[in-house]
Protein backbone atom coordinates (compact mmCIF):
# COMPACT_ATOMS: atom_id res chain seq x y z
CA UNK A 1 0.00 0.00 0.00
CA UNK A 2 1.56 3.22 -1.15
CA UNK A 3 0.59 6.28 0.97
CA UNK A 4 1.77 9.93 -0.03
CA UNK A 5 2.53 11.59 3.19
CA UNK A 6 1.16 15.17 1.51
CA UNK A 7 -2.37 14.07 1.30
CA UNK A 8 -1.95 12.83 4.70
CA UNK A 9 -0.67 15.44 6.59
CA UNK A 10 -3.52 17.55 8.10
CA UNK A 11 -2.06 20.96 9.34
CA UNK A 12 -1.07 22.41 5.69
CA UNK A 13 -0.33 25.95 7.16
CA UNK A 14 2.59 24.79 8.67
CA UNK A 15 4.19 24.00 5.35
CA UNK A 16 2.33 26.12 2.76
CA UNK A 17 5.05 25.59 0.27
CA UNK A 18 4.78 21.76 0.57
CA UNK A 19 1.01 21.75 -0.42
CA UNK A 20 1.14 21.15 -3.82
CA UNK A 21 4.56 19.89 -4.15
CA UNK A 22 5.12 16.42 -5.00
CA UNK A 23 6.40 13.89 -2.79
CA UNK A 24 10.08 13.57 -2.46
CA UNK A 25 9.73 10.42 -0.10
CA UNK A 26 6.78 7.47 -0.47
CA UNK A 27 6.69 5.65 2.58
CA UNK A 28 5.52 2.10 1.96
CA UNK A 29 3.04 1.30 5.37
CA UNK A 30 2.03 -2.32 5.72
CA UNK A 31 -1.58 -2.86 5.84
CA UNK A 32 -3.26 -2.61 9.60
CA UNK A 33 -2.73 -5.58 11.86
CA UNK A 34 -5.65 -7.25 13.54
CA UNK A 35 -10.03 -7.13 12.20
CA UNK A 36 -10.94 -10.30 9.54
CA UNK A 37 -7.93 -8.81 7.12
CA UNK A 38 -5.40 -9.42 9.60
CA UNK A 39 -6.46 -12.83 10.35
CA UNK A 40 -7.40 -14.10 6.49
CA UNK A 41 -3.75 -12.17 5.16
CA UNK A 42 -1.71 -14.23 8.85
CA UNK A 43 -3.70 -17.55 6.65
CA UNK A 44 -2.03 -16.79 3.66
CA UNK A 45 1.64 -15.78 4.93
CA UNK A 46 1.62 -18.59 7.35
CA UNK A 47 0.84 -20.98 3.77
CA UNK A 48 3.49 -18.92 2.13
CA UNK A 49 5.93 -20.31 4.89
CA UNK A 50 5.01 -23.30 5.34
CA UNK A 51 6.08 -23.27 1.18
CA UNK A 52 9.12 -21.36 2.04
CA UNK A 53 10.30 -24.75 4.55
CA UNK A 54 9.27 -27.63 2.62
CA UNK A 55 11.30 -25.78 -0.50
CA UNK A 56 14.32 -26.09 1.29
CA UNK A 57 13.20 -30.04 1.51
CA UNK A 58 13.50 -29.81 -2.48
CA UNK A 59 16.81 -28.26 -1.77
CA UNK A 60 18.44 -30.82 -0.09
CA UNK A 61 21.03 -30.47 2.71
CA UNK A 62 23.95 -28.00 2.20
CA UNK A 63 25.90 -29.20 4.65
CA UNK A 64 29.38 -30.54 4.78
CA UNK A 65 30.10 -33.25 6.74
CA UNK A 66 33.47 -32.01 7.41
CA UNK A 67 35.72 -35.00 8.60
CA UNK A 68 34.48 -37.14 5.34
CA UNK A 69 34.21 -33.99 3.02
CA UNK A 70 36.33 -30.85 2.78
CA UNK A 71 35.84 -27.92 1.83
CA UNK A 72 38.17 -27.33 -1.22
CA UNK A 73 40.27 -24.16 -0.45
CA UNK A 74 41.63 -21.63 -2.91
CA UNK A 75 44.78 -21.59 -4.69
CA UNK A 76 45.63 -18.59 -2.48
CA UNK A 77 44.61 -19.94 0.72
CA UNK A 78 47.70 -19.45 3.14
CA UNK A 79 47.92 -22.72 5.52
CA UNK A 80 50.91 -24.60 6.69
CA UNK A 81 54.21 -23.30 5.57
CA UNK A 82 56.49 -25.72 3.12
CA UNK A 83 59.57 -25.50 2.78
CA UNK A 84 61.20 -26.72 -0.66
CA UNK A 85 63.97 -28.77 -2.41
CA UNK A 86 65.39 -28.18 -5.90
CA UNK A 87 63.93 -30.85 -8.00
CA UNK A 88 66.83 -31.91 -10.20
CA UNK A 89 69.55 -32.12 -7.37
CA UNK A 90 67.44 -32.46 -4.45
CA UNK A 91 69.35 -29.48 -2.52
CA UNK A 92 67.26 -27.51 -0.12
CA UNK A 93 66.29 -24.24 -1.35
CA UNK A 94 66.67 -22.28 1.78
CA UNK A 95 70.19 -20.33 2.60
CA UNK A 96 69.38 -19.73 6.18
CA UNK A 97 69.30 -16.05 5.91
CA UNK A 98 66.57 -15.57 8.36
CA UNK A 99 64.75 -13.43 6.67
CA UNK A 100 61.46 -15.04 7.33
CA UNK A 101 62.01 -14.70 10.69
CA UNK A 102 63.12 -11.16 10.79
CA UNK A 103 59.91 -10.58 8.75
CA UNK A 104 57.11 -12.67 11.20
CA UNK A 105 54.99 -10.24 13.16
CA UNK A 106 54.52 -13.22 15.24
CA UNK A 107 58.26 -13.83 15.73
CA UNK A 108 57.34 -17.90 15.46
CA UNK A 109 60.37 -19.05 13.33
CA UNK A 110 63.85 -19.46 14.51
CA UNK A 111 66.61 -20.35 11.99
CA UNK A 112 70.27 -21.33 13.29
CA UNK A 113 72.26 -21.27 10.02
CA UNK A 114 75.32 -23.19 9.58
CA UNK A 115 78.37 -23.42 7.09
CA UNK A 116 77.62 -25.53 4.03
CA UNK A 117 80.46 -28.37 3.94
CA UNK A 118 81.78 -28.94 0.06
CA UNK A 119 81.45 -32.77 0.15
CA UNK A 120 78.15 -32.82 1.39
CA UNK A 121 76.25 -30.06 0.50
CA UNK A 122 72.31 -29.28 2.58
CA UNK A 123 71.70 -26.51 0.57
CA UNK A 124 72.81 -24.46 -2.91
CA UNK A 125 74.17 -21.90 -1.26
CA UNK A 126 77.05 -21.10 1.21
CA UNK A 127 75.08 -21.47 3.85
CA UNK A 128 72.13 -24.15 5.54
CA UNK A 129 69.63 -23.83 7.63
CA UNK A 130 70.88 -26.09 10.38
CA UNK A 131 68.07 -25.46 12.52
CA UNK A 132 64.07 -24.39 11.16
CA UNK A 133 61.64 -24.20 13.36
CA UNK A 134 58.29 -22.55 12.70
CA UNK A 135 56.19 -22.16 16.04
CA UNK A 136 52.49 -22.88 14.46
CA UNK A 137 50.85 -22.28 17.79
CA UNK A 138 51.70 -18.71 17.31
CA UNK A 139 51.44 -18.15 13.50
CA UNK A 140 49.34 -16.22 12.26
CA UNK A 141 49.21 -16.99 8.88
CA UNK A 142 49.85 -13.96 7.28
CA UNK A 143 52.29 -14.89 4.58
CA UNK A 144 55.02 -12.60 5.21
CA UNK A 145 57.83 -15.06 5.63
CA UNK A 146 56.95 -16.43 2.22
CA UNK A 147 56.93 -12.83 0.76
CA UNK A 148 60.30 -12.11 2.34
CA UNK A 149 62.03 -15.25 1.51
CA UNK A 150 64.76 -14.21 -1.52
CA UNK A 151 65.03 -18.19 -2.60
CA UNK A 152 61.65 -19.01 -2.64
CA UNK A 153 62.32 -21.61 -0.06
CA UNK A 154 59.56 -21.28 2.51
CA UNK A 155 55.68 -21.42 1.10
CA UNK A 156 52.19 -21.54 2.21
CA UNK A 157 50.75 -24.84 1.53
CA UNK A 158 47.12 -25.52 1.90
CA UNK A 159 46.84 -27.54 4.57
CA UNK A 160 44.74 -26.74 7.22
CA UNK A 161 44.38 -29.87 9.84
CA UNK A 162 47.13 -28.90 12.45
CA UNK A 163 45.57 -29.11 15.51
CA UNK A 164 47.50 -31.38 18.26
CA UNK A 165 47.12 -32.29 22.09
CA UNK A 166 50.32 -30.60 22.89
CA UNK A 167 51.69 -27.27 22.51
CA UNK A 168 55.17 -28.65 22.03
CA UNK A 169 53.70 -30.80 18.96
CA UNK A 170 52.93 -27.58 17.22
CA UNK A 171 56.69 -27.27 16.73
CA UNK A 172 57.18 -27.78 13.52
CA UNK A 173 61.10 -28.77 12.75
CA UNK A 174 62.68 -28.63 9.05
CA UNK A 175 62.33 -32.23 8.40
CA UNK A 176 58.24 -31.96 9.06
CA UNK A 177 58.47 -28.72 7.39
CA UNK A 178 60.41 -30.56 4.53
CA UNK A 179 57.70 -33.36 4.03
CA UNK A 180 54.61 -33.56 1.57
CA UNK A 181 51.77 -33.29 4.05
CA UNK A 182 49.73 -36.53 4.45
CA UNK A 183 46.25 -35.35 4.37
CA UNK A 184 46.26 -33.03 1.36
CA UNK A 185 43.60 -30.58 1.25
CA UNK A 186 41.18 -30.49 -1.28
CA UNK A 187 42.13 -27.46 -4.18
CA UNK A 188 39.17 -25.58 -5.72
CA UNK A 189 38.78 -25.84 -9.07
CA UNK A 190 38.17 -23.04 -11.77
CA UNK A 191 35.16 -21.06 -10.70
CA UNK A 192 34.20 -23.26 -7.90
CA UNK B 1 -32.83 -49.36 37.20
CA UNK B 2 -29.17 -50.11 36.34
CA UNK B 3 -26.47 -48.12 37.68
CA UNK B 4 -24.87 -45.16 35.60
CA UNK B 5 -21.78 -46.46 34.09
CA UNK B 6 -20.31 -45.20 31.11
CA UNK B 7 -22.11 -47.49 28.21
CA UNK B 8 -19.55 -49.39 26.20
CA UNK B 9 -20.75 -50.64 23.00
CA UNK B 10 -18.91 -53.39 22.34
CA UNK B 11 -17.48 -56.09 25.32
CA UNK B 12 -14.79 -58.62 24.89
CA UNK B 13 -13.10 -60.78 27.24
CA UNK B 14 -10.91 -59.25 30.15
CA UNK B 15 -7.63 -60.82 28.52
CA UNK B 16 -8.54 -59.76 25.06
CA UNK B 17 -8.58 -56.48 26.53
CA UNK B 18 -5.26 -56.57 28.32
CA UNK B 19 -3.46 -57.74 25.96
CA UNK B 20 -4.35 -55.75 23.25
CA UNK B 21 -3.92 -52.47 25.59
CA UNK B 22 -0.49 -53.95 25.83
CA UNK B 23 0.12 -54.15 22.25
CA UNK B 24 -1.15 -50.46 21.86
CA UNK B 25 0.95 -49.30 25.20
CA UNK B 26 4.25 -51.40 23.31
CA UNK B 27 3.16 -50.01 19.59
CA UNK B 28 2.93 -46.34 20.56
CA UNK B 29 5.96 -46.33 22.91
CA UNK B 30 8.06 -48.02 20.10
CA UNK B 31 6.81 -45.13 17.74
CA UNK B 32 7.95 -42.17 20.53
CA UNK B 33 11.80 -42.47 19.78
CA UNK B 34 11.63 -42.91 16.48
CA UNK B 35 8.99 -39.86 16.31
CA UNK B 36 11.92 -37.67 18.17
CA UNK B 37 14.93 -38.39 15.69
CA UNK B 38 12.52 -38.20 12.88
CA UNK B 39 11.67 -34.62 14.32
CA UNK B 40 15.11 -33.73 14.63
CA UNK B 41 16.01 -35.34 10.79
CA UNK B 42 12.79 -33.65 9.17
CA UNK B 43 13.61 -30.16 11.03
CA UNK B 44 17.10 -30.61 9.87
CA UNK B 45 15.84 -31.07 5.99
CA UNK B 46 13.37 -28.53 6.01
CA UNK B 47 16.69 -26.29 7.29
CA UNK B 48 18.63 -27.64 4.91
CA UNK B 49 20.85 -29.74 6.39
CA UNK B 50 21.15 -33.40 7.97
CA UNK B 51 19.98 -33.46 11.24
CA UNK B 52 21.38 -36.34 13.46
CA UNK B 53 22.85 -39.02 10.88
CA UNK B 54 26.22 -40.10 13.33
CA UNK B 55 25.09 -42.36 15.74
CA UNK B 56 23.93 -45.90 14.02
CA UNK B 57 22.78 -46.51 10.52
CA UNK B 58 21.97 -43.00 9.33
CA UNK B 59 21.20 -41.55 13.31
CA UNK B 60 18.64 -44.61 14.32
CA UNK B 61 20.03 -45.42 17.35
CA UNK B 62 20.02 -42.00 18.48
CA UNK B 63 17.07 -42.30 20.82
CA UNK B 64 18.59 -45.31 22.95
CA UNK B 65 21.68 -42.86 23.16
CA UNK B 66 19.06 -39.89 24.13
CA UNK B 67 17.11 -41.80 26.54
CA UNK B 68 20.36 -43.80 27.94
CA UNK B 69 22.36 -40.02 28.49
CA UNK B 70 18.98 -39.55 30.44
CA UNK B 71 18.43 -42.57 32.80
CA UNK B 72 21.88 -41.69 33.65
CA UNK B 73 21.62 -38.29 34.96
CA UNK B 74 20.76 -38.01 38.59
CA UNK B 75 17.27 -37.52 39.82
CA UNK B 76 18.18 -34.13 41.31
CA UNK B 77 15.63 -31.86 43.40
CA UNK B 78 16.50 -28.31 44.12
CA UNK B 79 15.77 -27.70 47.92
CA UNK B 80 13.06 -25.06 47.18
CA UNK B 81 11.15 -27.65 45.48
CA UNK B 82 8.01 -29.22 47.24
CA UNK B 83 9.30 -32.99 47.03
CA UNK B 84 5.52 -35.28 46.46
CA UNK B 85 4.54 -32.68 44.03
CA UNK B 86 7.77 -32.41 42.72
CA UNK B 87 8.01 -36.14 41.79
CA UNK B 88 4.08 -36.54 40.91
CA UNK B 89 3.98 -34.15 37.92
CA UNK B 90 5.80 -35.77 35.27
CA UNK B 91 3.81 -38.91 36.22
CA UNK B 92 0.72 -37.30 35.53
CA UNK B 93 1.67 -35.61 32.70
CA UNK B 94 2.76 -39.33 31.03
CA UNK B 95 -0.53 -41.17 32.92
CA UNK B 96 -2.90 -38.49 30.45
CA UNK B 97 -0.86 -38.70 27.55
CA UNK B 98 -1.19 -42.97 27.95
CA UNK B 99 -4.81 -43.22 28.72
CA UNK B 100 -5.86 -41.26 26.10
CA UNK B 101 -4.40 -43.54 23.89
CA UNK B 102 -6.96 -46.04 24.73
CA UNK B 103 -9.58 -44.66 22.31
CA UNK B 104 -8.13 -43.96 19.63
CA UNK B 105 -9.58 -46.40 17.21
CA UNK B 106 -7.04 -48.65 14.99
CA UNK B 107 -10.13 -50.18 13.18
CA UNK B 108 -13.48 -51.69 13.44
CA UNK B 109 -14.32 -55.03 15.02
CA UNK B 110 -12.25 -57.75 13.37
CA UNK B 111 -12.97 -61.53 14.06
CA UNK B 112 -14.50 -60.05 17.11
CA UNK B 113 -11.67 -58.08 18.65
CA UNK B 114 -11.96 -54.54 18.18
CA UNK B 115 -8.91 -52.71 17.40
CA UNK B 116 -9.08 -50.08 19.87
CA UNK B 117 -8.15 -50.00 23.81
CA UNK B 118 -12.25 -49.17 24.92
CA UNK B 119 -14.66 -47.65 22.76
CA UNK B 120 -16.43 -45.39 25.33
CA UNK B 121 -19.63 -43.17 24.68
CA UNK B 122 -18.25 -40.53 25.95
CA UNK B 123 -15.26 -40.90 23.44
CA UNK B 124 -14.88 -37.19 23.23
CA UNK B 125 -15.44 -36.19 26.52
CA UNK B 126 -12.79 -39.09 27.91
CA UNK B 127 -10.25 -37.39 25.67
CA UNK B 128 -10.71 -33.75 26.44
CA UNK B 129 -10.89 -34.54 30.31
CA UNK B 130 -7.64 -36.78 30.33
CA UNK B 131 -5.82 -34.10 28.13
CA UNK B 132 -6.96 -31.03 30.59
CA UNK B 133 -5.25 -33.50 33.77
CA UNK B 134 -2.21 -32.87 31.71
CA UNK B 135 -2.46 -29.63 32.07
CA UNK B 136 -2.54 -30.40 36.19
CA UNK B 137 1.35 -32.00 35.70
CA UNK B 138 2.58 -28.86 34.26
CA UNK B 139 0.94 -26.78 36.57
CA UNK B 140 2.13 -28.74 39.35
CA UNK B 141 5.41 -28.91 37.85
CA UNK B 142 6.09 -25.43 37.21
CA UNK B 143 4.56 -24.34 40.47
CA UNK B 144 6.26 -27.34 42.81
CA UNK B 145 9.52 -26.80 41.02
CA UNK B 146 10.02 -23.36 43.23
CA UNK B 147 11.49 -21.19 40.81
CA UNK B 148 10.68 -18.12 39.20
CA UNK B 149 10.85 -19.76 35.30
CA UNK B 150 8.81 -22.45 36.02
CA UNK B 151 6.44 -21.09 37.46
CA UNK B 152 5.91 -18.22 34.84
CA UNK B 153 6.26 -21.43 32.27
CA UNK B 154 3.12 -22.92 34.44
CA UNK B 155 1.04 -19.73 34.96
CA UNK B 156 1.55 -19.74 31.03
CA UNK B 157 0.27 -23.13 30.40
CA UNK B 158 -2.99 -22.42 32.66
CA UNK B 159 -3.86 -19.30 30.38
CA UNK B 160 -2.90 -21.25 26.95
CA UNK B 161 -5.18 -24.07 28.47
CA UNK B 162 -7.99 -21.85 29.30
CA UNK B 163 -7.45 -19.97 25.36
CA UNK B 164 -7.66 -23.05 23.65
CA UNK B 165 -9.21 -25.92 25.43
CA UNK B 166 -12.89 -24.16 24.36
CA UNK B 167 -12.00 -23.67 20.55
CA UNK B 168 -10.81 -27.38 20.44
CA UNK B 169 -14.07 -28.82 21.97
CA UNK B 170 -16.34 -26.43 19.97
CA UNK B 171 -14.42 -27.36 16.69
CA UNK B 172 -14.84 -30.86 17.35
CA UNK B 173 -18.68 -30.58 18.26
CA UNK B 174 -19.46 -30.15 14.46
CA UNK B 175 -18.47 -33.86 13.88
CA UNK B 176 -19.94 -34.67 17.02
CA UNK B 177 -23.16 -32.88 15.64
CA UNK B 178 -23.11 -34.51 12.15
CA UNK B 179 -22.62 -38.45 13.70
CA UNK B 180 -24.81 -37.62 16.25
CA UNK B 181 -22.56 -39.93 18.34
CA UNK B 182 -19.39 -39.09 21.05
CA UNK B 183 -17.76 -42.27 20.26
CA UNK B 184 -14.99 -42.44 18.41
CA UNK B 185 -15.63 -45.33 16.21
CA UNK B 186 -19.08 -44.31 15.48
CA UNK B 187 -17.60 -41.00 13.91
CA UNK B 188 -15.19 -42.93 11.62
CA UNK B 189 -17.58 -45.22 10.39
CA UNK B 190 -20.02 -42.10 9.54
CA UNK B 191 -17.02 -41.08 6.99
CA UNK B 192 -17.41 -44.22 4.76
CA UNK B 193 -19.08 -41.76 2.27
CA UNK B 194 -17.08 -38.29 2.68
CA UNK B 195 -14.33 -37.84 4.93
CA UNK B 196 -15.20 -35.03 7.88
CA UNK B 197 -12.45 -32.74 6.96
CA UNK B 198 -14.83 -31.70 3.29
CA UNK B 199 -18.13 -30.45 5.27
CA UNK B 200 -15.93 -29.46 8.66
CA UNK B 201 -12.63 -28.00 7.15
CA UNK B 202 -12.92 -25.14 9.54
CA UNK B 203 -13.38 -27.56 12.31
CA UNK B 204 -10.32 -29.12 11.02
CA UNK B 205 -8.31 -26.29 10.90
CA UNK B 206 -9.57 -25.14 14.54
CA UNK B 207 -8.69 -28.72 16.01
CA UNK B 208 -4.93 -28.35 14.22
CA UNK B 209 -4.36 -24.86 15.71
CA UNK B 210 -5.70 -25.30 19.34
CA UNK B 211 -3.69 -29.02 18.79
CA UNK B 212 -0.42 -26.88 18.42
CA UNK B 213 -1.63 -25.25 21.67
CA UNK B 214 -2.24 -28.38 23.70
CA UNK B 215 0.37 -29.54 23.01
CA UNK B 216 2.59 -26.69 23.83
CA UNK B 217 4.43 -27.18 20.51
CA UNK B 218 5.86 -24.26 18.29
CA UNK B 219 4.02 -21.87 17.38
CA UNK B 220 2.17 -21.99 21.34
CA UNK B 221 4.95 -22.78 22.93
CA UNK B 222 4.84 -20.34 24.84
CA UNK B 223 4.86 -22.69 28.51
CA UNK B 224 8.45 -24.55 27.35
CA UNK B 225 10.25 -21.00 25.53
CA UNK B 226 13.75 -22.27 25.69
CA UNK B 227 14.86 -18.74 24.82
CA UNK B 228 12.92 -16.57 27.43
CA UNK B 229 12.07 -19.19 29.94
CA UNK B 230 14.35 -21.58 29.75
CA UNK B 231 12.00 -24.75 29.39
CA UNK B 232 9.25 -23.29 31.75
CA UNK B 233 7.66 -25.60 33.65
CA UNK B 234 10.69 -28.20 33.15
CA UNK B 235 13.47 -26.13 34.27
CA UNK B 236 14.46 -27.07 37.75
CA UNK B 237 13.73 -30.99 36.49
CA UNK B 238 16.63 -33.50 35.11
CA UNK B 239 17.65 -36.86 34.32
CA UNK B 240 14.61 -39.38 33.16
CA UNK B 241 11.52 -36.99 34.84
CA UNK B 242 12.46 -34.34 32.07
CA UNK B 243 12.82 -37.36 29.80
CA UNK B 244 9.44 -38.38 30.69
CA UNK B 245 7.88 -34.39 29.62
CA UNK B 246 9.53 -34.95 26.65
CA UNK B 247 8.15 -38.26 26.11
CA UNK B 248 4.79 -37.11 27.03
CA UNK B 249 5.07 -34.73 24.38
CA UNK B 250 5.47 -36.50 21.65
CA UNK B 251 3.08 -39.01 22.81
CA UNK B 252 0.20 -36.21 23.12
CA UNK B 253 1.05 -34.85 19.40
CA UNK B 254 1.00 -38.70 18.44
CA UNK B 255 -2.47 -38.72 19.95
CA UNK B 256 -3.78 -35.78 19.40
CA UNK B 257 -2.91 -36.50 15.87
CA UNK B 258 -5.00 -39.19 15.85
CA UNK B 259 -7.79 -37.80 16.92
CA UNK B 260 -7.46 -35.54 14.50
CA UNK B 261 -7.29 -38.26 12.08
CA UNK B 262 -10.36 -39.96 13.92
CA UNK B 263 -12.60 -37.00 13.73
CA UNK B 264 -11.54 -35.49 10.23
CA UNK B 265 -9.20 -38.08 8.24
CA UNK B 266 -11.83 -40.64 8.13
CA UNK B 267 -9.51 -43.01 10.82
CA UNK B 268 -8.95 -46.30 9.79
CA UNK B 269 -10.82 -46.10 6.05
CA UNK B 270 -8.41 -46.97 3.07
CA UNK B 271 -8.31 -48.73 0.49
CA UNK B 272 -6.82 -52.60 0.75
CA UNK B 273 -8.30 -55.20 3.10
CA UNK B 274 -9.60 -55.24 6.42
CA UNK B 275 -6.36 -55.84 8.26
CA UNK B 276 -4.73 -52.84 6.33
CA UNK B 277 -7.17 -50.60 8.95
CA UNK B 278 -4.66 -50.10 11.56
CA UNK B 279 -1.42 -49.57 8.96
CA UNK B 280 -3.63 -46.77 7.34
CA UNK B 281 -4.97 -45.21 11.39
CA UNK B 282 -1.01 -45.06 11.78
CA UNK B 283 0.11 -43.59 8.33
CA UNK B 284 -2.49 -41.15 8.34
CA UNK B 285 -1.57 -39.96 12.17
CA UNK B 286 2.10 -40.17 11.15
CA UNK B 287 1.75 -37.55 8.44
CA UNK B 288 -0.10 -35.20 10.35
CA UNK B 289 2.67 -35.37 13.11
CA UNK B 290 4.99 -34.48 10.31
CA UNK B 291 2.86 -31.78 9.80
CA UNK B 292 3.17 -30.57 13.42
CA UNK B 293 7.05 -30.84 12.56
CA UNK B 294 6.85 -28.99 9.57
CA UNK B 295 5.05 -26.21 11.33
CA UNK B 296 7.70 -25.91 14.18
CA UNK B 297 10.18 -25.51 11.41
CA UNK B 298 8.28 -22.65 9.73
CA UNK B 299 6.69 -20.28 12.26
CA UNK B 300 8.22 -18.33 15.66
CA UNK B 301 6.48 -18.81 18.25
CA UNK B 302 3.77 -16.13 19.24
CA UNK B 303 3.54 -13.54 21.87
CA UNK B 304 1.58 -14.14 24.92
CA UNK B 305 -0.89 -11.28 24.00
CA UNK B 306 -1.28 -12.61 20.62
CA UNK B 307 -1.47 -16.05 21.75
CA UNK B 308 -4.96 -14.82 23.85
CA UNK B 309 -6.33 -12.43 21.39
CA UNK B 310 -5.89 -15.38 18.63
CA UNK B 311 -7.61 -17.81 20.95
CA UNK B 312 -10.32 -15.67 21.91
CA UNK B 313 -10.86 -13.23 19.69
CA UNK B 314 -10.65 -15.32 16.54
CA UNK B 315 -10.52 -18.85 17.23
CA UNK B 316 -13.33 -18.82 19.26
CA UNK B 317 -16.18 -16.75 17.06
CA UNK B 318 -14.84 -18.93 14.36
CA UNK B 319 -15.44 -22.49 16.33
CA UNK B 320 -19.22 -21.11 17.29
CA UNK B 321 -20.30 -19.91 14.02
CA UNK B 322 -19.15 -23.01 12.46
CA UNK B 323 -21.34 -25.03 15.12
CA UNK B 324 -24.12 -22.36 14.03
CA UNK B 325 -24.07 -23.23 10.39
CA UNK B 326 -23.21 -26.91 11.53
CA UNK B 327 -26.20 -27.28 13.81
CA UNK B 328 -28.52 -25.40 11.47
CA UNK B 329 -27.72 -27.29 8.43
CA UNK B 330 -28.18 -30.89 10.36
CA UNK B 331 -31.53 -29.83 11.38
CA UNK B 332 -32.79 -28.78 7.99
CA UNK B 333 -31.57 -31.44 6.34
Amino acid sequence: MEAKLNAEKADWSEFPYLENQEDVISVQRGPQPGGVGGAYRAFGETLRGLRTTFARVLEGPVTIQYPEEKTPVYPRFRGRHKLHRFEDTGLEKCVGCSLCAAACPADCIRVVAAENDPDHRVSAGERYAEVYEINLSRCIFCGYCEVACPFDAITMGHDYEMSDYNRSDLIFTKEMLLAEPIDRAPLRREGE
Amino acid sequence: MSLPLADVNYVEATWVMVVKSIIIFLGVFAIVPILTVAERKLIGRLQNRYGPNRVGPVGLVQPLADIVKLAGKEMFRPDAAVPFLYAIAPAIVIFSGIITLAILPFGNVQDGIGLYGIDVSIGVLYFFAFSSISFYGLLLAGWSSGSKYSFLGAMRSAAQLISYEVSMGLALLGVVLMTGSLSLTSIVDAQGGIWNIVPQIVGFLLFMIAGFAETNRAPFDLPEADAELVQGYMTEYGGMRFGSYLLAEYLEMFVVSGIAVTFFLGGWMGPGPGWLDPVWMVLKTLTLVAFFIWVRATLPRLRYDQLMSLGWKVMLPLATLNILVTAVIVTVS
